[in-house]
């Protein structure tokens, strides 16, 4: 009786409206000054240098955490709302689907427009993590990375100036800022904070790898142990970069993956002057939910995991353009996998899956905009009402 | 911190001990009595040598015979416990992802056991546990790494004899307080010792030789290398700062009493290697660490010359990393003897020499930047670079017995309570949220159910059975052990929002 009284109550709370949630999300502890403190298992352990990399029981690195349960809750609306973008056609979730482990499943990401784009949408998951933004690291900040896609020309097409009007003009965002930042005036900047507050709260730190990690070693098939052993082996080296906690050492590496059929050669974190050494260079992506972000690589040139996987057993620099002298990462050599092995990693890579905080989709948007349909076509059921 | 004081004689009978056998019945292993230091001679009695683990009470003793797997061992073991191999050939990657475990190879008649790897398997020994001793094996054949550690603190790796295996004999990456000792390694086509991203580092009284490298020590801090055998590698110890990785700094490195000739083997490192880039010939290279101490060494014979100091801009293969120094700063040469070095060194050199209006075979070369370094008594080599280093303001090490930790590192202590809170927000609050629904139910009806009954709820946990239609079953969360369920049942049961 008691169970359907609480339902009755949230539900009606929800009913006209918008509300943003009291309540962090899961995994993160309500502290004081209204603060939401994500908590880990990993909470347990140290790591060198508090840098979070190591084995398996490792500390995580800094994260982005301590906003309140209602600028993660505004965060979340904007995130799906297209009316952060030019014309209204696409929201950030258009990109980064929840149901396609905040990737879009594309080689290349199109925009607004329609606008094809020169690299792959990258996961969200454990982003609060990182300290690089962007496939080529040009960010050092969720918030200052935040609104580059939003007013990019070929990706969602805003201005500052059309972007403040909207959600001012809307007949629900200035409560609902007023609520995540007590302001009667929206800045841009709130709403960079808004969009870092959800970001932080896309935590995925719950798969079977992690139980085998904590001490439960039958989490994980012998298949699946195999491929552990021969990811951090001496003869693949993944763990080198691809380092535990999660699955990242968030370094640029120059690995030399080659270019869809087409494109002209990226340089990614080589095109900034000066920095001409990383030419060909991109940031080491996590590997945690990567089972879900089909195709990988920058620009998306690897369909599954498996091709991803021999890209590196097929000789060091096989894929560099001729012409292209890249500083190839040390690491890029020539393990010569078996087949077998590659099966092994890519099995054990398929144990690093947990989606168990995935975040609820907005059933109505506060622009009253419907929500792009690329979202609600993928968008898996969950068990979660408002 | 305090510096601890080895006593090298003591080191004496603790070989003695692992490499005892009985004279009863064939395949006896030895007993796990207590180290017993010698007792006479003069030495203070404060010259105690500290153990890097904090063993604790033996557990129980595994012992593992030709044809059966050590990872069966390994596997049935719990913290505390000891495996014991016999001398025969074991076919397999051994991988410890728990704590405490003491792996010892057991010698009989000379025999030890032999960890073969076929040229097949990977990676011999990997383990990511605290409180690691592995010791007493032969491995050869592999093709990654004899023993490889993932983040251990506390490691004693000793007493091994690797041959011709992989890309690093003996890898311990992001560890805290290790010892590597009495170990012979040869035929690496990296480094032999390869100590990366660690801190409070020992290597001592090693045999390297037929490697790329011999020693290096890379990104880490507080590293004595003392008492080795160096020779006959492309490049014999090297302190490197590698531009890339997420620990950004090599600093304060003893490199002393080493013995380090004749390593002038041709380079045969994989291309784009860092150590690819080693001239044949080099005795010590020293690129953009800080700090490093280089003393009382016998480095003999090595064609290209004794000692290098180079920054990243002058070094092959170096990528760009703005985080890390490029520079090796406060590189400290102090005694040491240099003979028959740079006699057939490299044209670079030359170049240098001549600039410095010198002839003759170079002991020290310097190129690139390098602040705040200093050398006693330079008139006794033959230098490039060097000559405005002002003297040392000390002649020895002495002081410092080694980096190693007073006590071991301990583990994060977690209370219960806390461990609780961890799993209930980690894990629970996924699909149970305080009020309302989410997967599961709610949290403040589960408290209305359970009340004082925190042990019903952590039985009900690792064994769910489906109660209400309205729900989906929930899964059996058997992963987390006895005590973490009581602990987040009781955590779960007093959370207020």
């Amino acid at each position: 009786m008691m169970l359907y009284a609480l339902l009755l109550a949230t539900s009606l709370s929800a009913a006209d409206g918008f509300n943003l949630s009291q309540s962090c999300p899961p995994s993160f502890e309500l502290v004081a000054g209204n603060r939401c403190k994500l908590v880990s298992r990993y909470d347990m352990y140290d790591s060198l240098q508090n840098k979070g990399v190591g084995g398996t029981q490792t500390a995580l690195p800094a994260r982005r955490d301590g906003f309140s349960p209602q600028q993660i809750d505004l965060g979340r609306y904007l995130f799906f709302d297209p009316l952060l973008s030019g014309n209204h056609q696409q929201a950030c979730a258009s990109c980064h689907q929840p149901a396609r482990g905040f990737a879009d499943g594309k080689a290349l990401s199109s925009g607004a427009n329609g606008q094809l784009g020169n690299r792959s949408a990258p996961s969200l998951w454990n982003v609060g993590f990182l300290k690089k933004l962007f496939w080529d690291g040009r960010s050092d900040t969720l918030e200052q990375q935040a609104l580059i896609p939003m007013l990019a020309e070929h990706e969602m097409a805003n201005t500052p100036a059309k972007l403040l009007a909207d959600l001012q003009a809307n007949n629900h965002y200035p409560a609902l800022f007023r609520q995540a930042f007590n302001t009667e005036r929206i800045e841009l900047s709130q709403v960079a904070t808004a969009l870092t507050a959800f970001q932080s709260s896309l935590v995925s730190l719950n798969s079977r790898y992690d139980h085998y990690a904590h001490g439960y070693h039958q989490a994980l098939t012998e298949q699946e142990i195999k491929g552990m052993n021969v990811f951090r082996s001496f003869v693949a080296r993944c763990a080198e970069c691809h380092t535990p906690p999660l699955f990242t050492n968030q370094q640029i590496a120059v690995i030399g993956t080659p270019e869809p059929d087409g494109m002209p050669f990226d340089a990614g974190a080589g095109a900034k002057p000066g920095w001409e050494k990383l030419r060909g260079g991109f940031k080491v992506p996590t590997l945690r939910n990567i089972a879900l972000t089909a195709p990988y690589m920058h620009s998306g040139r690897f369909a599954t995991l498996e091709e991803a996987t021999e890209f590196y057993s097929k000789g060091r620099g096989h894929a560099v353009p001729k012409g292209e002298d890249l500083l190839l990462h040390w690491h890029i050599w020539e393990p010569k996998l078996t087949a077998e092995e590659v099966q092994q990693i890519t099995a054990f890579l398929g144990s690093l899956t947990d989606e168990s905080l995935l975040p609820q989709t907005p059933k109505r948007l506060p622009s009253g905009l419907a929500l792009p349909t690329e979202i609600t076509t993928n968008s898996q059921t969950s068990g979660a009402t408002e | 911190m305090k510096k601890t004081t080895i006593a090298l004689a003591l080191l004496l009978p603790v070989a003695f001990f692992t490499g005892q056998y009985f004279s009863g019945p064939a395949m006896q292993a030895p007993s796990l009595t207590a180290d017993v230091s010698f007792s006479g001679g003069a030495a203070a009695s404060a010259n105690a040598k500290k153990s890097v683990i904090d063993h604790g009470a033996v557990g129980q003793v595994h012992q593992v015979k030709p044809g059966q797997l050590i990872m069966d061992a390994v596997k049935a073991a719990q913290p505390g416990d000891v495996i014991q191999v016999f001398p025969g050939d074991y076919v397999e990657t051994v991988y410890i992802d728990k704590d405490n475990i003491r792996l010892s190879g057991v010698i009989i008649d000379g025999k030890r056991p032999r960890l073969y790897g076929e040229e097949r398997l990977n990676d011999a020994i990997l383990y990511s546990g605290n409180n690691i001793l592995i010791e007493n094996f032969l491995i050869t054949k592999y093709k990654g790494n004899g023993i490889m550690g993932q983040a251990g603190n506390n490691f004693e790796i000793r007493h091994n004899i690797i041959e011709d295996t992989g890309v690093y004999g003996i890898f311990p990456q992001l560890g805290i307080n290790g010892l590597v000792e009495h170990n012979v390694i040869s035929g690496i086509e990296d480094a032999a010792i390869y100590v990366g991203m660690s801190d409070h580092i020992h290597v001592a009284n090693n045999e390297v030789f037929d490697s790329v490298a011999g020693i290096e020590i890379e990104n880490s801090r507080h590293a004595v290398v003392e008492n080795n055998f160096v020779h006959n590698n492309t490049g014999g110890i090297l302190a490197f700062v590698t531009p890339g990785l997420p620990i950004k700094d090599t600093v304060d490195v003893i490199i002393r009493n080493n013995w380090i000739s004749n390593n002038n083997t041709a380079n045969f490192g994989a291309p784009g290697s860092m150590v690819a880039g080693i001239p044949a010939g080099t005795g010590i290279l020293i690129m953009a660490a800080d700090e490093v101490i280089i003393e009382d060494n016998i480095i003999i014979g090595n064609k290209t010359a004794g000692i290098i100091i180079t920054d990243h801009q002058n070094a092959p293969n170096t990528t760009l990393d703005p985080e890390s120094d490029p520079t090796p700063d406060k590189v400290m040469i102090l005694n040491n003897l240099m003979y028959n070095n740079g006699y057939d060194t490299i044209a670079e050199a030359k170049v240098l020499l001549a600039t410095e209006f010198k002839q003759g075979q170079p002991d020290i070369i310097r190129v690139g930047n390098s602040n705040g370094s200093c050398i006693n008594n330079p008139q006794q080599y033959i230098t490039v670079g060097v000559s405005k280093w002002p003297a040392c303001s000390f002649t020895n090490t002495d002081s410092v017995v080694n980096y190693l930790l007073e006590e071991p590192a301990a583990p994060r202590t977690v209370a219960a309570d806390e461990k609780g809170k961890y799993v209930y927000l980690g894990v629970c609050t996924g699909c149970h949220a305080y009020t309302g629904r989410l997967i599961g139910p709610p949290v403040q009806v589960i408290q209305s159910l359970y009340m004082d009954e925190p042990q019903a709820l952590a039985d009900y946990i690792l064994n769910p059975m489906k109660k209400r239609d309205d729900y989906p079953a929930m899964p059996k969360q058997d992963y987390l052990d006895a005590e973490t369920r009581l602990a987040v049942a009781e955590y779960m049961l007093k959370v207020g929002n």
